[in-house]
Formats: C-alpha cells, sequence, structure tokens
C-alpha cells in the first residue's frame, strides 16, 4: 500500500540462548540484501542452507534462508528470514549487516504493523496490532530511556548543542547576510566541524552498549577472605575454575573466568581476599583485587554471613574504590543461618551499613538463591527478557550515531572542496535529524530561537 | 441607517486593499470569478506600510512564486524598483534572493494599474463594518454606511487594523497604521466566531528628511550589476532609475540616550502586552539585550525618487518623541536630521491560525477565508502569498472545487500555510529559508518549474506567462541534453584555459561538459569556451535570443550541476513521506477514544485537528510510534466502514 516503505529487520526469536535464533527482514530491499548476504536469492519459499556473509564474504554463520515474495508473506512484502544459531551475539551480528546493506532495525510491532495495513490480518486482529505497537513503544521506551542514562546521555546532549550551535552559525549567515554576523571564514567552519566530527567519533567509540554486546560484562566477585568468592565463581561457571579451600588467602591472583547466563557473555573475575598481609605474595594479590575491583562493570562483594553478619568488611572496604563502581551486595553462607528469620535479620543489619545497595542472599556452597543472582546479572548487563525491545533500542541509538557521524563527514568535504554554505547546512540538517533519533526532534523554530538569542538580527 | 443593498452580488468580497487583498481579488479575478476588492481608501492600495522594500531572503522566494502563478508583486516591484541587489549571491543558488529597494509611490501605481485593468474585479471604498452571515455560512459583508454586498465567498486581509493600538512612548490612541482609523466593529465580530485570539506587536522607525542627512560621512551601497529583475517575465529596462541606500551605525551615546528613555518606554513600563518578532527588535531591545553591543547598522533607505523623505532601517522603536529626536541625533550623518514622522510601535489581534484549514477558510464560518497578518504573519510577501492562495481558494470553492494547495516539498508557500495552520504563531510569522526543510529544491530560479504547470490549469496563468514559460522550459532542456552528450577529452583543453579555470590542473580524464560544470570554480561560461555557445538559428532552444531566457538558462545549468545529489536525496525523503502526506485524517475523528495515544498527543491532535497524516506527524510531540497508532485506526475505520 505504501510507495516507498522502509525495509526493515529484527530479531523474530525472543533474546538469549536458544537453539535456532531467526533474523527477519522485509520490504523492497530485501532482494539486495539476499543477493549480498547469500550470494543468490532463494528459491521461494524453500528452505536453503547457505552461509550467512559479513562484509568480506567471511561467514557470520551457516543456517536456513527462507525467501517469502510478495504479496504471500507474512508481511505482504518481500520477506527474507535467516535461521541462524542462536545468541545474541550472533543474532547481532547478523542484523547489524543487514542494516549496513540498507535496512533500518524494526519498532516494536512495525512487522505486524506491515501485516495489519496490508491486508494480511482481518479486523478482529486490529486491537491485538495496536497494544502491540503500545506495549512494544512502552518497553523501547523505558529501555532507550535506560540507555539514555549517565554519561552516555550526557554526551550526547553536548554533540546535540555543538551541532545545534553551528547549525545556528552557518543557517544565520544564510538567512542573515545583511546583518552584522561574524562570518566563519572556511578554515574556522572546517575546523568547528572537525570538532564535532571529533565528539561524534569518540562518542561511538564509547557508547557501552557496543562493548557490553562484544565483550561481555566485567563482573568482579570480591570480599573478606574466605568468604567463598571462588566456591560462587565455580558454581557460576558450572565447573571447577577455582581452587577452594578453607585456608583464608588460597586465591592470590586474580581470576577470569568467561561465563554464559541465557547466551549473554559475561567475564567474571575471582579476586584475593582483602586483609593486610605481611606476605609479600598475597599483598600484591590484594592490590590486583583492588585494581581489578575500581574497573569493574559489577563489584560482587560478598559478605560472610556467619563470620562477618555486621558487614564491617563491606565498611571498611567501601572508601577504597571508586565512588561509580556500581556494587551488589552477596550475602553468602546463608545455609548457616537459622532459617526463620535469620536472613531477614542479616539483611535488615547489612541495610544499616550500606543503606540503599542491592542485598542478595546466596548459598554459593548449597547453590541456592544462584538463580536470582544470575537475573540480578543479566538485569545489570541491561538485559531483560520482558524488554525485547531494549536491546534493539540501543542499537538504532549506535545506527543513528553512525548516520550522524557520515553527515558530518559530508559536511566537511563540502566545505573543504566547495565551500558551499548551503550544502554545509544541508548536511548539518541531516547530522541533526538523525541525532534526534536519539534526542528526540527539534523544530525549525527552536533553530530559529538559537540564532535570536546568538546574534543581534533584525533591521 | 437603512440597510441598502448593492445592486451586483459577487462570488469573492476581499476585504482590505493592503498586499494581502490584492493579490487575493487578482487571483480570483484571474480565474474568473466576479470579484469585489472593499478598502477603506483606494489611494492605499498596495501602500507599504513598513519600510519600502520587497524581497530578501525567503521573501524573495515567496514574491517568485507568486509571480509564477501569474501574482502581481513581482511585477509591480520591477517597475518600482530603485535599488535591487541579489542577496547570498556569494552563496549557492538554493540560497540567493533578490530584495529591491521601491518607490512607494511607484509601487501603489503599478499596483493599481494591475487592479484597475483586471477583467472581472471590481474596486469599491468603503470600510466594511460587519459580515452578512446565514447560520455558520457567510453571504456578505455589511459596510459602515449599511450597504449589502452579497458574495459566496469573502476574504479578510484587514491587517492590523484589528483593535489596533498605536503607542509613542506612553501615550496611546486607537488606530490602523498611522494616519488611518481601526476598525473596531468587525473586530467584535470576529471575535464572537473565532475560538481563539491572541494580540501581536511590530514598530517602525522615525523617517526622516534626507536633506537634513550629511551622506558625505556614509557608505554608500549601489545595486548590483547586472541589475537582477523579480519578474520571471521582467527586464531590466523596467526599472526607474537606480539611487543608492546608505549606512551607518548607533554608537555608544546613542544607546546611553536611549537606556535613559527606557523608563519612558512602553514595552519595558508593560503598556505593551503583544509579543513582537525576536528577529526584528527595536532598538530599545537591541541596546537592552545585547548590550556588550557598541553599535548597530542602520539602513538608510530612500522612500522614493519623488521624495526626500528616508527610512532608517535598524531603529524601530516606541520611545517618547523627546528620546527619538535625541538618539537620531547622536547617530553619525544625523547630526542635524528632521525627523518627518515619529516612529512608533503598534498592537493588534490576530486570530490563531490553527483554526484555519490549509485553503486558508476558517474552520468555524464556511466561505469566510483569512490572509496576512490577521493570521499572524508579518511582511509584505507573506501576506501576498496567503492572498494570491486565499483569493484562489476563495474562488474555486464558489465553484464547487477543490481547495488548491501546495505542499512543504513544493513551495515556501507550502511551508507557510503549513506551518501556520499546524503550528500556530506566537510572534508575528516571517519566512526564513531555515524553515524549509527541502530547501535545496525550493528556490527562486526553479519557481516557475515548480507552480506555474499548476497556475496554468487553475487558470491563474495567462498566455504571455506560460509560452515563456515553455520556451525557457525548452531552452533549458536542450542545453542541458547538450552538456550531458559532449565530451571533453582529456588533456584536450588549453593550457591557458586550464591555468585559469582549474588553477594549473589538467584534465585527467574523459569528461561531459556537465561533469565539468560540475567541478568548484568552473562556470557555464567557463564550459561554453570549450564546446562553443547553443546553436542561435533556433529561437526555441538553448539559443533563444530573450535576454531574460539566457540569463535564467545560465542559473538553471548551475543548479543542476551543483546539486545533483542532494536533489535526488530531498526527492527520496519526499517520496517516503509522501504516504503520510495523502493520507487524509477524517474530521470526525476523535482522538480521545484511540487506544494508545499518549494523553498529551491526544490534546495537542484534538486541538489542531490536523488535515492529514503528515500534518499530525509535524506535530510538536507526535512521535513515529504515534502515527503508526493512527494509521492502523485509519486502517480499521475504512474496513469496518
Amino acid at each position: 500500500m505504501s510507495a516507498h516503505p522502509a525495509t526493515i529487520v529484527a530479531a523474530a526469536t525472543p533474546p538469549g540462548r536458544g537453539g535456532v535464533g531467526i533474523v527477519r527482514v522485509s520490504g523492497p530491499a530485501v532482494t539486495a540484501i539476499a543477493q549480498a548476504m547469500l550470494g543468490a536469492l532463494p528459491a521461494a519459499r524453500y528452505s536453503t542452507r547457505r552461509h550467512f556473509l559479513g562484509k568480506d564474504h567471511v561467514a557470520i554463520d551457516t543456517g536456513l534462508a527462507l525467501f517469502f515474495p510478495a504479496p504471500h508473506s507474512y508481511t505482504g512484502e518481500d520477506v527474507l528470514e535467516l535461521h541462524a544459531h542462536g545468541g545474541p551475539v550472533l543474532i547481532e551480528a547478523l542484523i547489524a549487516r543487514v542494516v549496513e546493506l540498507g535496512a533500518r532495525r524494526a519498532q516494536p510491532g512495525e512487522f505486524t504493523q506491515r501485516a495489519y495495513l496490508n491486508d494480511k490480518m482481518d479486523l478482529a486482529q486490529a486491537e491485538a496490532v495496536a497494544d502491540l505497537i503500545d506495549a512494544g513503544s512502552e518497553a523501547a521506551a523505558r529501555a532507550a530511556l535506560r540507555s539514555l542514562q549517565g554519561e552516555f546521555s550526557a554526551r550526547v546532549r553536548l554533540l546535540e548543542e555543538a551541532l545545534a550551535q553551528l547549525r545556528a552559525h552557518v543557517e544565520a549567515t544564510i538567512d542573515f547576510p545583511t546583518d552584522e554576523i561574524e562570518a566563519l571564514a572556511a578554515g574556522a567552519l572546517g575546523q568547528r566541524l572537525a570538532a564535532v566530527r571529533a565528539q561524534c567519533a569518540a562518542l561511538q567509540g564509547t557508547a557501552q552498549q557496543g562493548r557490553l554486546l562484544t565483550e561481555g560484562l566485567t563482573v568482579v566477585i570480591a570480599g573478606a577472605p574466605n568468604a567463598g568468592k571462588s566456591t560462587l565463581l565455580n558454581r557460576l561457571a558450572g565447573h571447577e575454575a577455582a581452587i577452594v579451600t578453607a585456608i583464608p588467602g588460597t586465591t592470590r591472583d586474580v581470576l577470569r573466568e568467561r561465563i554464559q547466563i541465557d547466551g549473554i557473555p559475561l567475564w567474571v573475575l575471582d579476586t584475593a581476599g582483602l586483609r593486610d598481609s605481611d606476605d609479600a605474595i598475597e599483598t600484591e594479590g590484594v592490590r590486583r583485587a583492588r585494581d581489578a575491583i575500581a574497573h569493574a562493570d559489577r563489584l560482587l562483594f560478598l559478605i560472610d554471613a556467619e563470620a562477618d553478619p555486621s558487614a564491617a568488611s563491606y565498611s571498611v572496604e567501601r572508601a577504597r574504590w571508586p565512588a561509580a563502581v556500581p556494587v551488589t551486595l552477596v550475602l553468602n553462607k546463608i545455609d548457616l543461618l537459622q532459617r526463620d528469620g535469620g536472613i531477614a535479620a542479616a539483611i535488615a543489619a547489612i541495610g544499616v551499613v550500606a543503606p540503599g545497595v542491592r542485598c542478595l542472599a546466596v548459598s554459593a556452597r548449597a547453590g541456592e538463591g544462584l538463580e536470582g543472582l544470575r537475573r540480578h546479572l543479566l538485569d545489570a548487563a541491561g538485559y531483560r527478557r520482558e524488554d525485547s525491545g531494549a536491546l534493539s533500542a540501543r542499537r538504532r541509538h549506535l545506527d543513528a550515531l553512525a548516520v550522524t557521524a557520515g553527515c558530518l563527514q559530508a559536511a566537511e568535504v563540502q566545505c573543504r572542496e566547495a565551500g558551499a554554505a548551503e550544502l554545509v547546512a544541508e548536511d548539518l540538517r541531516a547530522a541533526q535529524c538523525s541525532l534526534a533519533q536519539i534526542t528526540g526532534a527539534s523544530s525549525a523554530d527552536e533553530l530559529l530561537g538559537r540564532i535570536f538569542s546568538s546574534f543581534c538580527i533584525g533591521k | 441607517m437603512a440597510p441598502m443593498r448593492y445592486a451586483e452580488t459577487f462570488d469573492v468580497i476581499v476585504v482590505g486593499g493592503g498586499h494581502a487583498g490584492c493579490e487575493a481579488a487578482l487571483a480570483a479575478a484571474r480565474v474568473g470569478a466576479r470579484t469585489l476588492l472593499l478598502t477603506q481608501n483606494i489611494e492605499q492600495l498596495g501602500a507599504m506600510s513598513c519600510n519600502p522594500a520587497i524581497g530578501g531572503i525567503g521573501k524573495g522566494h515567496l514574491v517568485r512564486e507568486i509571480d509564477a502563478l501569474g501574482g502581481a508583486m513581482a511585477r509591480s516591484a520591477d517597475r518600482a524598483g530603485i535599488q535591487l541587489r541579489t542577496l547570498n549571491a556569494s552563496k549557492g543558488p538554493a540560497v540567493r534572493a533578490t530584495r529591491a529597494q521601491a518607490d512607494r509611490q511607484l509601487y501603489k501605481q503599478a499596483m493599481r494599474g494591475l487592479l484597475e485593468n483586471q477583467p472581472n474585479l471590481t474596486l469599491f471604498q468603503q470600510e466594511a463594518a460587519d459580515l452578512v452571515l446565514e447560520g455558520d455560512t457567510v453571504c456578505g459583508v455589511v459596510s459602515i454606511t449599511g450597504i449589502v454586498f452579497e458574495a459566496r465567498s469573502v476574504v479578510l486581509t484587514v491587517g492590523t487594523f484589528l483593535s489596533g493600538r498605536i503607542h509613542v512612548g506612553l501615550d496611546h490612541y486607537q488606530g490602523g497604521r498611522a494616519g488611518d482609523p481601526a476598525s473596531t466593529a468587525l473586530a467584535a465580530r470576529l471575535r464572537e466566531r473565532m475560538p481563539r485570539t491572541g494580540r501581536l506587536k511590530t514598530g517602525t522607525p522615525p523617517r526622516i528628511d534626507g536633506r537634513s542627512i550629511d551622506y558625505s560621512q556614509l557608505e554608500a551601497q549601489p545595486s548590483d550589476s547586472p541589475l537582477p529583475v523579480f519578474s520571471y517575465l521582467g527586464r531590466v529596462n523596467e526599472h526607474p532609475r537606480q539611487v543608492n541606500c546608505h549606512i551607518t551605525h548607533t554608537n555608544e551615546r546613542t544607546h546611553e540616550i536611549i537606556r535613559s528613555g527606557f523608563d519612558r518606554s512602553p514595552m519595558y513600563t508593560g503598556v505593551i502586552e503583544g509579543m513582537g518578532p525576536r528577529y526584528c527588535p527595536s532598538v530599545e531591545d537591541k541596546v537592552q539585550r545585547f548590550a556588550d553591543r557598541k553599535s548597530h547598522q542602520i539602513f538608510i533607505e530612500p522612500e522614493g525618487l519623488n521624495t526626500h523623505e528616508i527610512y532608517p532601517n535598524g531603529i524601530s522603536t516606541s520611545l517618547p518623541f523627546d528620546v527619538q529626536q535625541q538618539f537620531v541625533r547622536s547617530i553619525a550623518g544625523f547630526e542635524r536630521a528632521h525627523i518627518t514622522r515619529p516612529g512608533y510601535a503598534i498592537e493588534y489581534d490576530y486570530f490563531d491560525p490553527r483554526d484555519l484549514r490549509s485553503s486558508l477558510e476558517t474552520k468555524s464560518v464556511r466561505g469566510l477565508y483569512f490572509a496576512g497578518q490577521i493570521n499572524g504573519t508579518t511582511g509584505y510577501e507573506e501576506a501576498a502569498a496567503q492572498g494570491l492562495l486565499a483569493g484562489l481558494n476563495a474562488a474555486r470553492a464558489t465553484r464547487e472545487l477543490a481547495p488548491w494547495v501546495p505542499s512543504r516539498s513544493e513551495a515556501y508557500l507550502g511551508v507557510l500555510v503549513d506551518d501556520l495552520v499546524t503550528q500556530g504563531t506566537t510572534e508575528p510569522y516571517r519566512m526564513f529559508t531555515s524553515r524549509a526543510e527541502h530547501r535545496l529544491l525550493l528556490r527562486e530560479d526553479n519557481a516557475d518549474l515548480r507552480l506555474t504547470p499548476s497556475g496554468r490549469q487553475m487558470g491563474l496563468v495567462d498566455d504571455e506567462r506560460w509560452r515563456f514559460y515553455e520556451r525557457k522550459q525548452r531552452a533549458v532542456d536542450s542545453e542541458v541534453a547538450r552538456l550531458e552528450t559532449v565530451r571533453i577529452r582529456a588533456p584536450d583543453p588549453s593550457a591557458a584555459w586550464c591555468a585559469r579555470v582549474l588553477g594549473g590542473a589538467s584534465l585527467t580524464r574523459d569528461a561531459t561538459a556537465m561533469e565539468l560544470l560540475r567541478r568548484p570554480g568552473v562556470s557555464y561560461e567557463d564550459v561554453l569556451e570549450l564546446i562553443g555557445p547553443p546553436d542561435t538559428a533556433s529561437d526555441l532552444g538553448a539559443g533563444d535570443p530573450d535576454e531574460r531566457i539566457g540569463a535564467q538558462l545560465r542559473t538553471a545549468l548551475e543548479v543542476r550541476a551543483r546539486y545533483t545529489g542532494y536533489i535526488e536525496r530531498a526527492r527520496e525523503e519526499i517520496d517516503r513521506a509522501q504516504r503520510n502526506e495523502h493520507t487524509t485524517l477524517p474530521a470526525d475523528l476523535d482522538y480521545r477514544q484511540l487506544a494508545g495515544l499518549s494523553n498529551e498527543v491526544r490534546q495537542k491532535l484534538s486541538e489542531i485537528r490536523p488535515a492529514t497524516l503528515g500534518q499530525a506527524a509535524r506535530v510538536p510531540g507526535v512521535t513515529p510510534v504515534a502515527v503508526s497508532i493512527l494509521l492502523v485506526h485509519l486502517k480499521k475505520r475504512r474496513s469496518s466502514g
């Protein structure tokens, strides 16, 4: 029904580890995308085994490809399905490749919406479509908000501000040529453009979400000697990665173990028990432990429920690591506490020492409370099953940043090679439009307001 | 007084003879409607009540669009232009704009001549006092002496005449433009019918007798050479004698004097409530808001060839007269200046343009159209553009034809109307090129290409203009074809040519003439040197001997070479948005009942009631998700209905 709809892509299976992960693509670019990724368009409606090719014709994965030509598909448009091995990193790599080839990430409910608009569904299903878009967008909005908190958000706003200022200047010289606006010489404009582009590139580089996806969250287990850190590591890893003895100080160095929870990769670091020691090796181990803590994406601080019920170890250590390190208290050895009220009392006592810090009760040895801890780590990594939109919302931000960077680069070329103010302005407009996908749209009136407050305009 | 019916009945009555009124009356008459132009004063038809200039960035674009649709503004400006310039000449063609300093008398004369000679148009001098209404439909106008004029459509272009109030210092009085009365009776009637009104403010500077100015100290600003023309049909020899503008500056003493008058300023003492434009601040505003600036420039603009009066553009003020006199005389060249008229600020009513349809018909009264300052805009060009659209649509409505409204990607006129009816305005709305998201498409050079065919189809464009248009397009097409086929062999061009045009570089591979033209610094003339002039034997191609075609062809080619990639990108964007622009939203859609919309979006859509999905998407706060939800609901409605 539409003249030129965008081609959209999304994972059709829920995130997390499963046997098969399906990437679905719908829209007019499907044929071209299939040719680029599969070498050729598969026969219609036949399941075909293919390599899924990445940028340099290196296979990202091998799996089954299905092509459903319009209108006989779920959405009524050309649809391509890639059935790959499950796992969020792999699925994301496939989606990123499809985006590179001209698609964009689908909004929540967008496939279903297209199906409905293209008469693939009856009226009775319409309510459900609206609800789906609504619920999906709420989840995505929450997810986007979450990913916008903190440093990333602050830096996006700084970038937007720099871009808006530059635009105001360029636009002012175009719309008010007879006013006394300090003209930006081509050289000065070029410098400011380069500065904004560098800011954008730096932001892309440090976008936390990208790193978490490819490298995984770094979780550091720390605590007093013999609090059960290595036991917890072994539990999470599912095998004996660390040597466990009853002797405090057994772990001397930092142990790194890569684990997966629901297919989400995590690095778990076991560290030496924190105490002052005369042993040179142990002292070095403690120094390394503190170093690891300072760089943690998430710190699990273990408290021995039996030996340290008032969490004195936490009170001592808290001041020694940077305030920004996110910390979760883990009350270990709860199997040794009295069943009735013992755990609640211990958590209450810890709450006095560490107000507002999340505290989980586990028994690493007995395996109690570990499922809750795993869920908590997934939360900390930003993955939540109920927010299927979360991951793609953040990826959309990164896509938007990439487009912004491209537009800024084009503006620089225009400025350098043609010195054409109106073309620089056009590229800057496109850059801001793209950034607006993260920060929300800005209007022409806001731009004008900025011009009028920065320059004395008007005869 | 007994009501008395005017013998003749009309299709369209236009009330007001300013820039909106003139174009409205002309457009309605051009498409064949029997039209009456009712004005308080026939002598004031086409009067420039603010500064004597037409055009400028954004505004010049509108003037060209009016011209492309057969309107009068560009033709009058060509006959009245006493100093003409192309602004942004050093930038690309998309943002270049023509500006004319106009002789007020010549401009009025030219406009009046066009009005008097327009078939189907009757002029009548009489103040409109009230509307004749039948329920929610307008059917005429009553004048203050009780004459009833009947018509099927009425276009109101009454400018600042509604509850106008003029301020000089702390004194104020009722008035339209200085010297003319305000129409308070009509204002009361409209307030009754229109749901939302607002109040705006604008100002003018004191006028000065040019003989009391010492020009020897001032920088002169002559016309450009070659002289620009406004109308596609215009010729340089239509222009009257050219004179210079001049530039002077305020200084720190001027600013001190201005500050000393703040306690008697109507703006800073709260007497004025209306919102003034941010881009046209009074001199007291400039001094206050940009306190670190030690001087502000003033353009000394001649009012005409046969008057000594000048318009000092840049010192609009509502300070008391004694302060005005003092600060004016502190300015270089103005030491002995004689003020001929004090500056003043004027406050006036406007009706919230969100209560209009895109056709400029009011949503509350059928057959009633508004154009110009009454809608919260400022500027002759903005007014004239709306006037043309309102007059056209008022006339079309009398024949049961659908209204015509250009899209945002088709014309600044489309941007103007869409901004007004979807966003409303809180300050006098003026056109800027930065308001248009497709600025590279909306150029002065291609307004004819964008609009003249539609204008012709609707009857706005006469045979002369249409023939010229066809000749020009043929010339452009044939020359584009030639430049795209003629190849220049590397390293063929002479060393001298390469040294001058390519800065010493040589051509490394074969290129078409168009590809060469695409290079920065290469002009059409440079290319002609290599490939020779177009064939002059035929007068229906690029060699057309008409001087106007030669000049317009050059720009068209330059644009083609320079913007190709950008224009393609813009076209793709527009294509993608097209579906939303063409999806109409039913007038009875109850947004409060639509599941999935946020309360904020529901409220905004209920307030604005956008006509299309595209308009809805541009309402601030409406997200892409909200648009998706609207789409689904529309589909559902269609299926169940």
